[in-house]
């Protein structure tokens, strides 16, 4: 039972990684044609976010890979249950990886905007996807006795998860914004904090309303702890926009995501899919884990593997730490 | 179509578009790490100059070969969830161990090497390109340790109906893996070496005449790399054909049906001879009106390593795999159409056979052209003809046919099984793949074959014209233009920004 409850809040946490870190900079992509106002300005946003994107992207690999190897019905359910949202996030997330590295390989004006509105487009509809994912585990899908999904192809697309869905895309464009005015020099950061200020009371209600949605239906005490703690961050965050200080801010946004995933994991717990049919199809953590010896072989190597990936990652802001502005940006070069 | 055929289409289009940059990848990665060790070394420009062309086009094609791979995890839950239910608790574990150990590393420090040109000291840059080359090969090792698992399950044992991992070692030092992986990474470095001399060599060419201005500025950079290239790839062939011999063997002993399918041996033969290539209709009714060109006793040597032993042909085997894994599929309605069914053992015999010949074929002729053009450019040589440059850039494609070639034989010539039975393993530890597919409605899956097969084609267009536009761009195209002097704060800018 230990490590079964030790992996669902690894997996917990490789979701958190996964929000906070690709959730900026979804934010930036989703910000592009917002706060870029020229080709030199936007290159200035995709490159605060270039060294490190690839890196937090992995992330969701292994987020859903440790589901696989740890909880094999739970990740055989969700992903086939959710077919379609995740395939659309699989055709954004595809399009985006490559317009990072190909809108700056041929010096058009044409050629940059297309990929500018892939990029867009292709930060926009991940986080919406990965937001109705996970509101689905938490709030459940019709499931049969052998845990597969019965209904329409469309069963993950309620009113409720799609608030999930609006949390995760209001969160990842504060996020984004705050990131950038914290990455930036010059123009793009005054416009990026500004907006961050204006954005963040109205972004974050879909992620309090959808807490509260959870917390109604399946919360415990603590869980409502976390909730306020995430509500009482999002305030600070904002104070703390208004003081100018981005880096505290970029923080304080830390601490909302990290409450929220508190409320929403603590609210699933003991199941890790609940059916929103007969309660009695719902998938445990005991009845969806993998055995106590496959636990154990990837406890060993996550003990190894995941303190060293926070050392590396960790490095990597660190070595890319200085704010980026227009002077920084070279010319255009392709052949 | 039902389900079951549509997510087998695309499993296999999904599988080999992403196998298309994978090699590519793992090749250039470690040759390009080589190329800046040299530079490091040296100091030679040359050697920055190949590191900074090789390891541009590395990222063009890593870009594709990174987002088409999350579609291959996600796949298994999404489209084959009975399979990740049955098998999730040893198939997961490796894949895990790939994200977890190896992807993690290859995707930060392909970063901090890309963009960290000017903010890292040199020896740490070199160590972050070493990272990226190392773990790309990490990557490779436990994927096919997976994939292994599926060809010949090891170390499991059946609790409560369910295969359940005892021995991770095992999984991880399955011979099957162990014959594999080298076998796969050679397949990648000649898919790099064969791209080398294609396009050095084409560069090469056309720069021979001294008059062309920068012809003697860059022509011992292009002169390096096809020599490096040719080398790496006559040195690759090697390997694939010592690691092949021993993968043959196992596979006689673990999949005798595939190896069978592979040489469309319809009757068992004492000696069995080898068959290079056939006329007719190798999946016939009636084997005999084949005609095949055949090596006398050579079959059996590669299947025993003596010129007499006996090999059984597809028929008889036919009989053993319906006695030792049931004549019908279970009455099982998730089983569909297929339910009750006698089950065909036998895959598909044009594409095992014909795929098994590719891939040795085109192997041999990407080799030969290395070797060729070693020959051709021997003491400072350049040919002046057309044939030359045409040769070497049609070279390039060869590698990369025998990889898919070889990957489709393996993987359509383990039909009916997703998970291949083990003759010495867990007794019944297999899965049909009729029984592995999700339940999902025709249309689902219609929907993502088509939209991934669309949006494939099109970014398969966009990367061929960038590489192409790179590849004739040459080392002008990645070196950053000449600083105007005396310009302000230009040693502020970044050396590279995307």
């Amino acid at each position: 039972m230990t490590l079964q409850l030790v992996w669902f809040g690894i997996i917990a946490l490789f979701w958190l990684g996964y929000l906070f870190l690709e959730g900026f900079d979804f934010g930036v992509g989703m910000l592009l044609p917002v706060l870029g106002r020229d080709n030199t300005e936007r290159r200035v946003m995709v490159n605060t976010i270039g060294p490190v994107w690839d890196g937090n992207e992995v992330w969701l690999i292994v987020a859903a890979g440790a589901t696989f190897a740890a909880f094999p019905d739970w990740y055989a359910t969700l992903f086939s249950g959710a077919y379609l949202p995740l395939l659309l996030v699989l055709l954004a997330l595809i399009g985006r990886g490559v317009a990072f590295e190909y809108r700056g390989k041929v010096d058009s004006e044409r050629w940059r905007r297309t990929w500018d509105r892939v990029l867009m487009v292709g930060s926009w509809i991940p986080p919406l996807g990965v937001g109705l994912l996970l509101a689905t585990t938490v709030l459940g899908l019709p499931l049969d006795t052998t845990g597969n999904r019965v209904g329409s192809p469309f069963e993950a697309v309620r009113w409720d998860t799609l608030l999930g869905a609006l949390a995760v895309v209001g969160f990842s464009l504060v996020h984004g914004a705050a990131f950038l005015a914290l990455k930036t020099s010059g123009a793009v950061r005054e416009r990026a904090r500004a907006l961050a200020l204006r954005l963040l009371p109205v972004a974050l209600l879909p992620m309090v309303a959808f807490l509260i949605v959870v917390q109604v239906r399946a919360g415990q005490v603590w869980t409502l702890v976390a909730l306020v703690v995430s509500v009482v961050a999002a305030i600070v965050a904002w104070l703390r926009l208004r003081a100018d200080r981005d880096g505290q801010a970029f923080a304080a946004l830390g601490v909302v995501i990290a409450a929220a995933a508190v409320t929403m994991f603590g609210a699933l717990y003991p199941n890790v899919l609940p059916s929103t049919g007969d309660p009695a199809n719902s998938l445990t953590i005991a009845q969806a884990a993998a055995s106590p010896y496959a636990l154990k072989v990837i406890t060993w190597v996550a003990a190894f593997g995941a303190p060293a990936v926070l050392v590396y990652q960790g490095w990597t802001y660190w070595v890319f730490r200085k704010r980026i502005g227009v002077q920084h940006i070279p010319a255009v070069h392709a052949p | 179509m039902d389900v079951l055929e549509l997510a087998r289409w695309q499993f296999g289009i999904t599988t080999v578009y992403h196998f298309l940059m994978v090699p590519l990848t793992i090749g250039l990665s470690v040759l390009v790490a080589g190329m800046q060790t040299a530079w490091v070394r040296t100091g030679n420009e040359r050697y920055f100059k190949m590191t900074k062309f090789w390891g541009k086009l590395l990222l063009v094609n890593f870009a594709m070969g990174v987002v088409t791979g999350i579609v291959q995890e996600f796949q298994f839950g999404m489209t084959w969830s009975a399979y990740s239910r049955f098998v999730g608790d040893v198939f997961g574990a490796p894949l895990a161990m790939e994200g977890l150990v190896a992807f993690f590393v290859e995707s930060t420090f392909l970063g901090l090497w890309i963009f960290g040109w000017d903010r890292l000291p040199k020896r740490v840059h070199l160590a972050c390109a070493w990272a990226f080359a190392l773990a790309t090969m990490a990557s490779a090792y436990f994927i096919l340790a997976a994939n292994s698992w599926m060809q010949h399950p090891v170390g499991v044992e059946f609790v409560n109906g369910k295969p359940t991992m005892n021995s991770i070692f095992a999984v991880l030092g399955n011979n099957t893996a162990l014959a594999a992986i080298p076998h796969t990474l050679a397949g990648a470095f000649s898919v790099a070496a064969a791209f080398l001399v294609g396009v050095a060599g084409w560069h090469l060419w056309r720069r021979r005449s001294a008059s062309d201005s920068d012809a003697g500025v860059h022509r011992d950079v292009w002169r390096a790399s096809l020599r490096l290239g040719a080398w790496v790839g006559i040195a690759a062939f090697a390997v694939l054909a010592i690691t092949g011999d021993t993968q043959g063997k196992l596979m006689f002993q673990q999949q005798p049906m595939k190896m069978a399918s592979a040489e469309a041996l319809c009757h068992t033969e004492k000696p069995a001879s080898f068959s290079i290539l056939a006329i007719g209709d190798v999946a016939g009714a009636n084997c005999e009106d084949v005609k095949t060109f055949t090596v006398p006793a050579l079959l059996s040597f590669l299947a025993h390593n003596d010129f007499s032993t006996e090999v059984p042909g597809v028929e008889n085997l036919i009989g053993q795999y319906q006695a030792k894994y049931g004549t019908n599929y279970p009455n099982d309605p998730d089983l569909g159409p297929l339910a009750g069914k006698p089950i065909d053992y036998v895959p598909n015999l044009p594409v095992t056979y014909w795929g098994f010949r590719a891939m040795i074929g085109f192997g041999a002729i990407g080799a030969g052209i290395g070797l060729l053009a070693l020959w051709l450019t021997r003491r400072g040589r350049i040919p002046s003809g057309r044939l030359f440059p045409l040769l070497l850039v049609a070279g390039i494609a060869t590698p990369f046919i025998g990889n898919s070639a070889g990957w489709i034989f393996t993987e359509m010539g383990r039909q009916p099984f997703v998970v291949a039975p083990n003759p010495t393993g867990v007794e019944g530890m297999w899965m049909f793949t009729a029984q592995a597919v999700s339940k999902l409605s025709v249309g689902e899956v219609w929907t993502s074959l088509i939209s991934l097969t669309v949006l494939y084609l099109g970014l398969g267009v966009v990367e061929l014209f960038l590489m192409r536009k790179y590849v004739r761009g040459g080392i002008e195209g990645v070196l950053p233009p000449p600083a105007h002097g005396g310009e302000a704060g230009s040693d502020d800018k970044l050396s590279f920004a995307y």
